[in-house]
């Protein structure tokens, strides 16, 4: 990793004071221990905007030790100027290292999406989430969702599904997929892809989500059913990349993003998760084709 | 290589940072001084210090500073920085009736008792743009201060009065609050996280935080008839009130740290209805912030009262919609948050538009083809 | 008098049984039902009620809406409740349909947990699913129970899904047999009943009240504000869907027209308390208490 900063002085270490650290951690045991339920938190104010992946940073702070491999990224990329900052910030308050390679991170703070790579039990991962009430699609009032979660009442949520698909013949949406979590708690797993929502069932790792502006953390501990709720006979379904390939590495198993050529126009897709790409990439190039693979270490949704 | 949004990485943020600095200080005229700001610029100051939540006008005018006068940022900046710094412990509480006043105005009496004090206030000036500033000069202002006077009857001297609700109380014509709350038992917000219902304590701390504009609008919805309370200012105060700690070895007593500024407004308000029943009385709403910020003063007084009302039904009525709306610092972060790159959420709603269109493209088609066999 | 006591519990008469009843065993048992809004002190239920004139509180000005009522409601049977706007009928409903907490009293239902749990005291969770498996409600207005923005088949399934009923196409099938039982047009379904008539919306209303099959149904003053033609068709649906699906009913309505045409006994109201229980052609044809014999003779 080429960030080499120094430690601002003046600040204590992961900038949050002590206290508040063993706050947050807290409030993560409750989280763990109530899979999907959301505790509230007094979040505080971090020199990054509310909006902007305080909820995630200030469980990375509170996580954080001088021993932890980090790794921050944003739409797939570790290179996003939103992660770059993210980064910064904690290299700045912490001098921990930071590493691009999935594998060898001990603790990932994401935007928008789960690594490609599968994740271990000792790897944490942390959400940056910003609206962590599933059930504000059909209902504003925060006093009447947590009534609606406390009472398991999910109906009007399962209407607004259904009339989706009286209308459109299908679900529209899109990203920040609902999800049932351990049979109980509806759970917006944050605005990751439908890509990665299989990826949350029986994961090794443990998934820590933050709402800095709600105020909200929850998790889902290692190993912990996940369901994307689903008709009987409308299944859920993940994106589709049919007959699509990635420009760089060919994978045919990861999101893809979409790219539009400056000059012709055309269309062109590659992996979104970078480092996978690059990893696989640097596969294929020392060993010719065919290494590169799919090597079933993958977890696509589409596979 | 063509326009790429997102990637960039370090070198684009610093060369970011570095344009706005070039920005503030491309015009060559002389550094502004964080003690000019704080000096000239006070309500600047004193609003930054309210939604920031610190007290500390240095802090907050080096922040203006910063910020190159965006009042949000500059609170923000604030804030972050008052995460860092460690809880040492609460002040007793401050009884305002100890208020060193500067300004003191009652809209519900002609003559008040202590009578009126109109201070600081540009209420009764003419907004004449005043073009003599630009060419304002230190010679100017030392002429001005050898010959400033406080007047014998008020002026600078500190002054406290009785205060009007005290009175209105005294006659029965204001209700009582039920419970007071013990200093020890009210929440900290900055520590507990906000919940719903929010106790009372609480709505006044998270007002205090908030920011001016979005209190101002809120408080005006409900003036203009949208959950109208229609208050009358019983009293608006400015001024100086000390502030005290336990002491550390002598249980009972306390240590004067130091004194804040704050505005304090109380609006009396229409009787409540639930007490109908009993005898009819006035309610009160109450407001107060750091600093002299008098519309934020008066907008959480008026917004304190119109959450009171149970069955409201108007966004100012609506505790859930006020104190999670009016936060400056959430507000700005969450609008900002929109020039984030967001394309593999759109990638995904753009599968779904597509798996749309094919649907009703089949469904077309299908349609046709019936069309072909009948 | 201060509401029945135990003793003196409302019920039909046992000799008006009918053969799908089971001997003995009431449907819905409610015993001492009692709704005080205000602060409430030892006087509310004293110094109210008939003998008062008034349900409010002379010592603290609550108000009590309904006391010590008790009744007992038999499988397939409909019980009126009758009463002028006020006298608590309404407040008797929605205590037992969960819409309102109650100050005292008991209800036990003989299909949840063999009727030995007072589901009154039951947690809010357990009374949601009470609600959603066992009982239907069809209110004065259709906004009270509809959603007037989601399609009328969505608030069909809105109960179906409440009882995780998680199948789309076996949700539409149950949705168009319950709007063809109601008579409202199937190609309707997929639209907003913000767009109905006030018959129409009302009919969707029983439509997604009947949606799980629920032994017991409320009606609270159904065909009030509705054309008497529309009115008419109402009453002879509510009529046809008892002879067909032997439902238990209770229906509220000051009109005691509605209250001969539907029901076989009632509780007759004012200010908070039951004045009369009894059959409803007895009730009818020789009214006993004064309030009873005024209602009577305006209907004449």
């Amino acid at each position: 990793m080429p960030d080499k900063q120094a430690v601002r002085p003046g600040y204590n270490f992961a900038f949050l004071d002590e206290q508040t650290k063993k706050e947050i951690r807290r409030r993560i045991l409750k989280a763990v221990a109530v899979p999907g339920y959301q505790v509230p938190f007094a979040s505080r104010e971090l020199p990054i905007a509310q909006g902007w992946g305080t909820g995630g940073l200030q469980l990375t702070l509170a996580l954080v030790g001088p021993g932890d491999v980090v790794k921050v990224i944003d739409q797939g990329s570790d290179d996003v100027v939103n992660a770059v900052n993210i980064r910064r910030l904690l290299l700045q308050t912490t001098g921990v290292k930071t590493t691009e390679d999935t594998g060898a991170a001990t603790l990932i703070q994401t935007r928008h999406r789960i690594p490609e790579e599968r994740l271990r039990e000792e790897q944490a991962l942390v959400f940056q989430v910003p609206y962590p009430e599933p059930l504000r699609r059909v209902e504003p009032s925060e006093v009447k969702t947590r009534e609606m979660h406390a009472e398991a009442d999910y109906s009007r949520l399962w209407v607004f599904l259904y009339e989706d698909i009286v209308r459109w013949r299908e679900i529209t949406i899109g990203a920040q997929y609902p999800v049932l979590v351990n049979g109980r708690y509806v759970m917006d797993p944050s605005p990751i892809p439908r890509w990665d929502i299989p990826k949350l069932h029986m994961a090794a790792n443990l998934n820590l989500f933050g709402a800095g502006r709600e105020k909200r953390i929850y998790a889902v501990p290692p190993y912990t059913r996940v369901e994307p709720l689903a008709f009987e006979d409308h299944q859920f379904r993940v994106e589709s990349f049919d007959g699509k390939h990635c420009a760089v590495c060919g994978s045919t198993a990861s999101f893809l993003d979409e790219l539009i050529d400056d000059h012709t126009g055309a269309r062109r897709h590659t992996c979104s998760d970078v480092a996978y790409c690059a990893k696989r990439h640097q596969l294929l190039s020392e060993n010719g084709p065919g290494a590169g693979r799919q090597t079933g270490n993958e977890t696509g949704g589409g596979a | 290589m063509g326009y790429v949004p997102v990637k960039g990485g370090r070198e684009a943020i610093e060369a970011a940072e570095d344009l706005v600095r070039y920005f503030r200080v491309r015009g060559g005229s002389a550094p502004l001084a964080a003690q000019q700001i704080q000096d000239q610029m006070r309500l600047a100051v004193d609003r930054v210090m309210g939604e920031g939540g610190l007290y500390a006008p240095f802090h907050a005018a080096v922040a203006l500073k910063q910020a190159e006068g965006d009042t949000v940022e500059a609170s923000f900046v604030l804030r972050a920085y008052r995460s860092t710094l460690p809880r040492m412990g609460y002040s007793t509480v401050t009884d305002t009736r100890e208020m060193t006043v500067i300004r003191r105005v009652s809209a519900a009496f002609k003559d008040v008792p202590g009578g009126q004090v109109l201070g600081p206030t540009r209420d009764y000036s003419l907004r004449l743009l005043n073009l003599e500033l630009a060419e304002e000069d230190s010679r100017q202002i030392e002429a001005f201060l050898a010959r400033y006077r406080p007047r014998p009857d008020g002026g600078e001297r500190p002054r406290s009065f009785p205060k009007v609700v005290d009175m209105l109380r005294a006659e029965g014509l204001l209700a009582e609050y039920a419970t007071k709350p013990e200093p020890d038992v009210i929440p900290d917000l900055t520590r507990q996280p906000l919940t719903f219902p929010a106790s009372r304590p609480v709505r006044l701390q998270s007002m205090a935080r908030s920011e001016t504009g979005g209190l101002m609008t809120l408080a005006y919805s409900s003036m203009r008839g949208y959950g109208n309370v229609h208050p009358t200012l019983g009293e608006l105060r400015v001024g100086y009130v000390p502030v005290s700690v336990p002491h550390r070895h002598r249980a009972g007593s306390t240590v004067a740290i130091g004194r804040v500024l704050v505005t304090e407004a109380e609006i009396i308000a229409r009787m409540d209805e639930t007490e109908a029943k009993t005898s009819p009385r006035f309610t009160l709403g109450y407001g107060l912030c750091f600093g002299h910020n008098e519309i934020k003063a008066i907008s959480t007084a008026v917004l304190d009262r119109t959450m009171q009302n149970a069955a409201g039904a108007a966004p100012a009525e609506d505790e859930e919609f006020v104190l999670y709306h009016a936060d400056g610092i959430e507000a700005s972060g969450f609008t900002a948050h929109w020039k984030l790159p967001h394309y593999v959420t759109f990638q995904s709603v753009l599968d779904r538009l597509r798996r749309m269109q094919d649907l009703a493209g089949e469904e077309k088609t299908q349609g046709e083809d019936t069309d072909d066999a009948g | 008098m201060d509401g029945l006591e135990i003793t003196d519990v409302s019920s039909c008469d046992l000799s008006g049984r009918q053969d799908h009843r089971v001997p003995g065993e009431p449907m819905l048992r409610v015993r001492g039902l009692t709704r005080i809004y205000g602060r409430e002190c030892p006087d509310c239920v004293p110094r109210t009620g008939p003998e008062a004139g008034s349900n409010i509180c002379p010592g603290c000005g609550s108000v009590v809406a309904c006391a010590g009522v008790s009744f007992d409601l038999y499988a397939g049977e409909i019980l009126g409740v009758v009463g002028e706007s006020g006298s608590g009928k309404s407040t008797l409903v929605q205590c037992l349909y969960f819409d309102s907490a109650v100050t005292a009293g008991e209800a036990y239902l003989r299909n949840y947990r063999e009727g030995a749990v007072n589901i009154l005291g039951s947690s809010a969770q357990e009374q949601r699913h009470i609600r959603h498996h066992l009982m239907g409600m069809v209110y004065q207005k259709p906004h009270q129970g509809l959603r007037l923005d989601c399609t009328a088949g969505g608030n069909i399934a809105e109960k179906l899904l409440a009882a995780e009923f998680f199948h789309v196409g076996r949700i539409r099938e149950r949705a168009s047999e319950l709007l063809l039982r109601t008579e409202v047009p199937l190609e309707r379904m997929d639209h907003l009943p913000r767009h109905f008539s006030g018959g129409m919306q009302q009919r969707v209303q029983i439509a997604k009240a009947l949606a799980n099959s629920p032994p017991l149904v409320f009606l609270d003053e159904v065909t009030t504000g509705l054309d008497v033609s529309v009115q008419a068709r109402v009453l002879d649906l509510i009529r046809h869907l008892h002879r067909e699906l032997g439902l238990a009913m209770v229906v509220v309505s000051h009109d005691l027209g509605v209250i001969r045409l539907l029901t076989d006994c009632t509780l007759v109201m004012k200010t908070g308390r039951v004045v009369e229980a009894g059959l409803t052609d007895q009730i009818l044809g020789d009214p006993q208490h004064p309030y009873t014999q005024l209602l009577v003779s305006s209907l004449l």
